[in-house]
């Protein structure tokens, strides 16, 4: 009688949770998404710097668990130069091949509880870009504005030779190694 | 109590099932959310030229691109003439992009001292993406050329438009993988002085090929085959193979070609060499494009 009844309780309490987890309710996940995020990469070199922005980055955050997810069409970065795009997309970056760069990671040591100001954290995680996975560990700041955005920004560099991104030996003077990817990112609290 | 610890154990591990897969879930979470537009082909051609026939392509927007174009004298013309070496024709021209989809060109060949101008508009373009994208893309190509070499001919001064000539051509092109291009492109040659017994018409066919070798080096064919009733002699059709070699903001022709005459009322009606005894024309055309405007897109 007594082990039917713990086999019982127990039995509900997995029914809540699994549901939980599948249905996710409100309580249980709180989800943050965000659309049309600012990504702009920048590379300093002798001859010219390059830079090119993207408005199409998507993002999403999960408080109760801590992790991000990001994603970027390739195709979205527009340059200074129309020409440079079409390199981009062709030569260096082959977005017919790899239409997307995408991270997903985590925030290190736990959620904040208040981020109603700057809130300095790390994210690790893996970056998918041209193809190649590379950990990350990138500095985020947090924040929640009045009209209840949380607010992401930070900014980290890229080893163009980690993703196998070439440089030709002929260009080589027009393009950095290594670039500087910086980001803001505003997401909405779901449900 | 046993049953209790096996459901404990079912818990734990349906949680860290879930807690494995989310990332992963976030991401296609992402994706099923974005719209994306896999967008247009961004080039059948590394050019605007095959090699010396138009390609589909137009420039970008606000972008000037100035090229010199070079052809030698003939292979064949014998160690006295250092096998074409000693001599040389030009083009000088400059080309702009109105817009995406609109270009327009000046030029200047040492050939028959030939002002030329044109116009050339991207109707239609090739979309990425597998099934129900839209597989071509069209231009329309119209130009006229002004030959302005001295004559004593009496008849020929009384009438400067005799030395005007005009070409129209419709280019319908495909980008069939990262390999392989291939355009076809009718044409249309109007000359206001025909040489007699000749049409003042001329209509061909023109084709061309590029095979990507690498992301930068491209082997180009271009080929004109002139329909059966446009055909007069000592003339043959036009036929070039040459090497694109991009680098970003140039590019570099290099091209074996029996036709001397850089524009269509040459090389289409009035190709003169011939492959099969070395009638052939080296040159090289270095391409360079200015960014003039900045992309307000952005």
């Amino acid at each position: 009688m007594v082990r039917w009844i713990i086999n019982t309780s127990v039995f509900k309490l997995i029914t809540i949770l699994v549901a939980g987890f599948v249905i996710c309710a409100p309580a249980f996940c709180q989800a943050y998404k965000g659309k049309n995020g600012k990504v702009k990469f920048f590379s300093e070199a002798p001859l010219e710097n390059i830079e090119a922005v993207s408005n199409e980055a998507n993002s999403v955050f999960k408080a109760t668990t801590g992790e991000v997810a990001v994603l970027i069409p390739i195709r979205s970065f527009v340059f200074d130069k129309t020409l440079m795009r079409d390199h981009f997309n062709e030569t260096y970056m082959e977005s017919n091949k790899y239409p997307e760069a995408t991270f997903a990671g985590k925030l290190e040591g736990g959620i904040p509880e208040n981020v109603a100001e700057d809130k300095v954290v790390t994210v690790s995680g893996k970056l998918n870009l041209h193809g190649i996975i590379k950990e990350q560990n990138i500095q985020v700041t947090l924040k929640t504005d009045a009209n209840g955005f949380l607010n992401v920004t930070g900014k980290f560099r890229i080893r163009l030779i980690d993703h196998k991104i070439k440089i030709p030996r002929i260009v080589f003077k027009n393009i950095a190694e290594t670039v500087e990817v910086s980001f803001e990112l505003k997401l909405r609290q779901t449900e | 109590m046993k049953s209790f610890t096996f459901l404990a154990s079912l818990l734990f591990l349906t949680i860290a099932h879930f807690q494995l897969q989310a990332q992963d879930d976030l991401l296609s979470d992402l994706r099923s959310d974005q719209n994306v537009d896999p967008g247009y082909v961004p080039s059948i051609f590394k050019s605007t030229r095959i090699l010396n026939s138009h390609s589909v392509e137009t420039l970008h927007k606000g972008n000037l691109d100035f090229r010199i174009s070079h052809r030698f004298g003939k292979l064949n013309s014998g160690a006295y003439n250092f096998f074409g070496l000693d001599e040389a024709t030009i083009r000088l021209g400059l080309e702009y992009g109105l817009t995406d989809r609109i270009t327009v060109g000046i030029g200047r060949s040492s050939y028959h001292k030939t002002f030329d101008g044109y116009f050339k508009t991207k109707l239609l373009r090739q979309r990425n993406s597998k099934d129900g994208a839209f597989p071509f893309s069209m231009s329309w190509f119209s130009n006229m050329a002004i030959n302005t070499l001295r004559t004593d001919d009496a008849l020929l001064n009384a009438n400067k438009s005799y030395g005007y000539s005009y070409a129209h051509q419709l280019i319908i092109a495909r980008r069939f993988s990262r390999f392989f291009s291939f355009q076809v492109a009718p044409i249309l040659i109007h000359t206001n002085l025909a040489e007699t017994n000749q049409s003042n018409d001329a209509f061909a066919i023109g084709g061309g090929g590029g095979f990507n070798v690498s992301k930068r080096i491209s082997f180009n064919i271009d080929y004109v085959y002139r329909l059966p009733d446009n055909r007069y002699k000592p003339y043959t059709n036009s036929l070039s193979l040459g090497v694109d070699i991009e680098t970003g903001g140039h590019v570099f022709q290099l091209i074996v070609t029996n036709s001397q005459g850089i524009i269509e009322q040459v090389f289409v009606p009035k190709t003169e060499g011939l492959w099969s005894n070395g009638g052939l024309f080296y040159g090289f055309t270095i391409s360079r494009q200015f960014n003039l405007k900045k992309n307000k897109e952005k």
